[in-house]
């Protein structure tokens, strides 16, 4: 269906796994001290960018007007001694505005609370691909340390200048440059003063070492929390621009559906109404929502609809259609995997299925458009604000720089906001309706017309030695995808493979992707082996492990459930592990779980999970988000699953679409492993991974029977 | 001609020009400029809509606005006072108990509701209190948290 829709809406859809194209900063120098008034600004390119071979070698102040191409962050701190933080990466509950100016505030040496943070504004930051895949961290902070070293280094260079002095006597810290040799000092607000000074520098490791952090790696409480418990902070659907309409949208009658005929005269009849029509796109924008939405169910059109499969038929046709992959990049091989598992002492094959579920963020996809001359501004909570910039710029045939796209602080997203949807609705329908138009998704548009975690089938064939060692894996994921897909233990025999399937529901990118499946299927099956084995779950993994730190959260993991091989587990209730690591960051996680033998239900009692990402920015965030995705990981463990039939969702509604409530939240520990000799990496998602593997197991355990399927038991536990 | 109505929200009055059958939520977002309750779903499922009526919790998606006239009605805007936050507010902000935030003023509107009604909750009792309040975020054991913490400070008499 996603070739139809497309055509229906003849509009770009892309996602992370397009290459972005180059783009090109056109606020210059001059303009960007004017915006920000006097003081100094330190800019950090891109490695390999050309803009860094013009100022090469080293960091130096550049010459031209125009700023380089490539600045992938920067700082300006004010003559009123105020720094500001500029970063195209978004905020969306992760907490980065937060922890990036720890981050800068840590660096430069000066009080948290002087930085601020501009995020996601197309008009004043630097170019971003977009915020995912836990890159923000690993990426940003390194270049804000070196963007703050360097305002530093400037600072110190005026003073030393001022008092004619060598700049190596001079001390930065608390905000102010000191003279160690005479007493004096010179806070950064005067040091600024007046001054238009900036500078280039290529984008490097970290200069300040975790170990001496002294504002990052502390809890620090969100920045602007107050404006939220008030009720004060504006989300997208929370803007009102003088004039704006409220736009409603007639959807296709399913998936794919083409447009027949459509009268919209009694609509068009309707006082104050706008109907905008352009293809098969149909609109209403009318001074209130009632109204457009009034004006919309007044429209009478009929569509054309293709067959489509239902959810019952998924999992046969995703093997039907797939591909043998001829990308290398889809595959790998280590070994003679055919001889192993003809030959091993145990065999054990299994086959694991995972099915579409949606991200479901309260925010429901939103946008504001309001167009001024030729220029459009759109506020809309994206995770790819220069995405939809382009998409913006694309569709209505104007430059880059006539769109500018802000990403007020949003209500969430999950990987689920990549894509430039209500951003184009609002644009489009603005232009015709020449007023400024709001567009906020209803719930059950979210959960039909967004896009969702792709279902997969996962095939395993494996083998054990006589030592009960790995002997063979064989991996093959039909559809879901490939992050996470390579085994972590020591298998001297083994073949992954992922098998690209053309879309059967619109489908993009989630909180750990793919990584959630593939954990799912390879955690169980090593379940499953450690059975076979007759070996603890546990030893059964460090028996095929070497990988130091993903024993090590397992080890953590293990003393804090206080899991003991040797200890009966009572009636009723069962214990699970598991265990992986992805983007750079590791986790383990123990469930206890008590099932009801009578009526089925299955409870997850405890979770206990630890994880460790390197040096840890803000212990607070970080526990914040670790729980995070262990709660919002019970929901695709447990219950949740989109069904559809014949290009309709059947459960578009909170009512028929079960995500976690307070009753389903079990005991719950995160084990922060805090490792200040290494990079600090992303935490947004690796920790909902092994949450549904953990539980599944620890069913298996209560009960004895093998659940292959997520979610695990959305009617609760029935035996067939 | 649309009926003149008038509403009580936060000790101030306003008169409404929307239909009667319009939603309280729409009333408050759109007329009254009130953003602070959420549209989550529109349905009554999500509680991020959540404000008091006569002190008791009703997500302003499902209450027709004509049904709420006469009726005392506190937002989220309605908590603070003199610059004061509510200790409920409080307690959320202390215990960081929120991720993107966007259920939180229907969750704390639920919470302040409960205090009022259990004065000193279990975690079973707050548990049970906010199933209908989504939060997608997994924030969910700081805010049993806050709100423990809110019912001590509310018990202690301080603000």
């Amino acid at each position: 269906m996603s070739d139809s829709t497309n055509k229906l809406f003849l509009e770009p859809e892309r996602y992370e796994f397009h290459a972005a194209p180059i783009h090109h900063f056109e606020l210059a120098r001059r303009d960007f001290f004017k915006l920000l008034g006097a003081g100094i600004a330190v800019f950090a390119v891109a490695k390999n960018s050309s803009a860094m071979q013009e100022t090469a070698p080293g960091a130096r102040s550049f010459h031209s007007e125009e700023l380089p191409k490539e600045i992938t962050s920067w700082l300006h701190v004010g003559e009123d001694g105020t720094v500001t933080g500029f970063t195209g990466k978004v905020e969306i509950g992760q907490n980065i505005r937060t922890s990036l100016a720890q981050t800068i505030a840590d660096e430069l040496r000066v009080p948290f609370e002087s930085v601020r943070m501009v995020t996601a504004d197309t008009a004043l930051t630097p170019f971003d691909a977009g915020t995912f895949g836990s890159r923000t961290t690993p990426t940003m902070t390194p270049q804000f340390r070196r963007v703050a070293a360097a305002a530093r280094d400037l600072l110190i260079g005026v003073a030393a200048k001022e008092w004619n002095v060598a700049p190596e006597g001079l001390i930065a810290a608390d905000a102010k440059v000191s003279d160690r040799a005479s007493g004096r000092s010179l806070r950064y607000a005067e040091l600024a003063r007046g001054k238009t000074l900036a500078q280039n520098l290529p984008a490097e490791d970290p200069v300040t070492p975790a170990a001496q952090w002294k504002i990052a790696g502390k809890a620090v409480p969100k920045v602007d929390g107050r404006a939220f418990v008030t009720g004060r902070h504006q989300y997208t659907p929370d803007l009102h621009p003088a004039g704006m309409l409220y736009g409603k949208i007639l959807r296709p009658s399913s998936f794919g559906a083409t447009l027949l005929s459509c009268d919209d005269s009694a609509a068009k009849a309707m006082a104050g109404v706008v109907i905008v029509r352009d293809g098969d796109f149909i609109g209403a924008a009318a001074p209130t929502e009632r109204e457009a939405q009034n004006a919309v169910v007044a429209i009478s059109a009929q569509w054309k609809e293709v067959p489509q499969i239902s959810n019952k038929e998924l999992f046969t046709y995703l093997k039907e259609k797939a591909s043998g992959s001829s990308d290398d990049r889809h595959r790998h091989q280590k070994g003679s995997v055919e001889e192993s598992l003809a030959t091993a002492a145990h065999r054990l094959d299994a086959t694991y299925t995972v099915a579409y579920i949606a991200h479901a963020p309260l925010e429901p996809r939103a946008a504001v458009a309001e167009w001024t001359g030729g220029k459009l501004t759109v506020w809309t909570g994206t995770q790819r604000p220069f995405a939809v910039r382009d998409d913006l710029a694309a569709v209505f045939r104007i430059p880059e720089s006539s769109v500018r796209v802000i990403v007020p602080d949003t209500g969430s997203a999950y990987g689920g906001k990549h894509t430039s949807d209500a951003a184009l609705e609002a644009a489009r329908m603005s232009r015709a309706a020449g007023h400024p138009v709001k567009i906020v998704w209803t719930r059950e548009e979210e959960f039909t017309w967004a896009y969702f975690r792709p279902a997969g089938v996962i095939e395993v064939k494996s083998s054990l030695a006589a030592d009960g060692k790995l002997a063979a894996w064989e991996f093959h994921n039909f559809h879901s995808g490939s992050s996470g897909i390579d085994t972590p233990y020591d298998v001297p025999n083994q073949r992954t493979e992922y098998h690209p399937v053309p879309l059967v529901l619109r489908s993009g990118s989630y909180r750990g992707l793919a990584a959630t499946a593939n954990h799912f299927a390879r955690e169980t099956h090593m379940d499953a082996l450690a059975r076979v084995a007759r070996v603890d779950p546990l030893e059964f993994r460090r028996k095929n492990l070497s990988d130091p730190r993903l024993r090590a959260v397992l080890d953590a993991a293990a003393k804090s459930f206080g899991w003991d091989p040797k200890k009966e587990v009572p009636w009723g209730k069962g214990r699970g592990f598991a265990c992986g690591n992805e983007k750079g960051s590791y986790v383990a996680t123990c469930a206890e779980v008590a099932v009801d033998r009578i009526s089925g239900a299955v409870r997850v009692v405890r979770l206990v999970e630890a994880f460790e990402c390197g040096a840890i920015v803000n212990p607070d965030g970080l526990r914040n988000q670790v729980v995070g995705a262990m709660i919002q990981g019970l929901g695709g463990a447990l219950f949740e699953s989109i069904e559809f039939e014949n290009g309709r969702i059947k459960n578009p509604h909170f009512a028929n679409y079960r995500v976690p409530r307070f009753r389903d939240v079990p005991e719950i520990d995160a084990v922060l492993l805090d490792r200040k000799d290494l990079l600090s990496a992303g935490a947004g998602e690796t920790p909902i991974m092994t949450v549904a593997p953990a539980i599944g197991n620890a069913i298996f355990d209560a009960t004895g029977v093998r659940l292959n399927s997520l979610p695990l038991v959305p009617n609760g536990l029935r035996r067939a | 001609m649309r009926a003149p109505i008038e509403l009580d929200v936060n000790g101030k009055r306003y008169p409404v020009q929307y239909p009667p059958g319009t939603s309280l939520l729409t009333v408050l977002r759109d007329e009254l400029g009130l953003t602070g309750s959420k549209y989550g779903c529109g349905e009554g499922h999500c509680g991020a809509c959540t404000v008091l009526i006569g002190g008791a919790p009703r997500r302003s998606c499902q209450v027709p606005v004509s049904a709420a006239v006469g009726k005392s009605i506190t937002t989220i805007e309605g908590l603070e006072k003199e610059g004061l936050l509510h200790p409920v507010q409080q307690a959320f902000l202390d215990a960081g108990a929120f991720q993107c935030a966007f259920c939180t003023p229907g969750m704390i509107m639920s919470s302040v509701a409960l205090l009022h009604a259990k004065p000193n909750p279990t975690s079973s009792e707050i548990i049970q209190f906010l199933q209908g309040n989504i939060c997608r975020c997994g924030a969910h054991p700081r805010i049993i948290d806050a709100v423990r913490q809110a019912a001590k400070t509310m018990q202690e008499g301080r603000p």
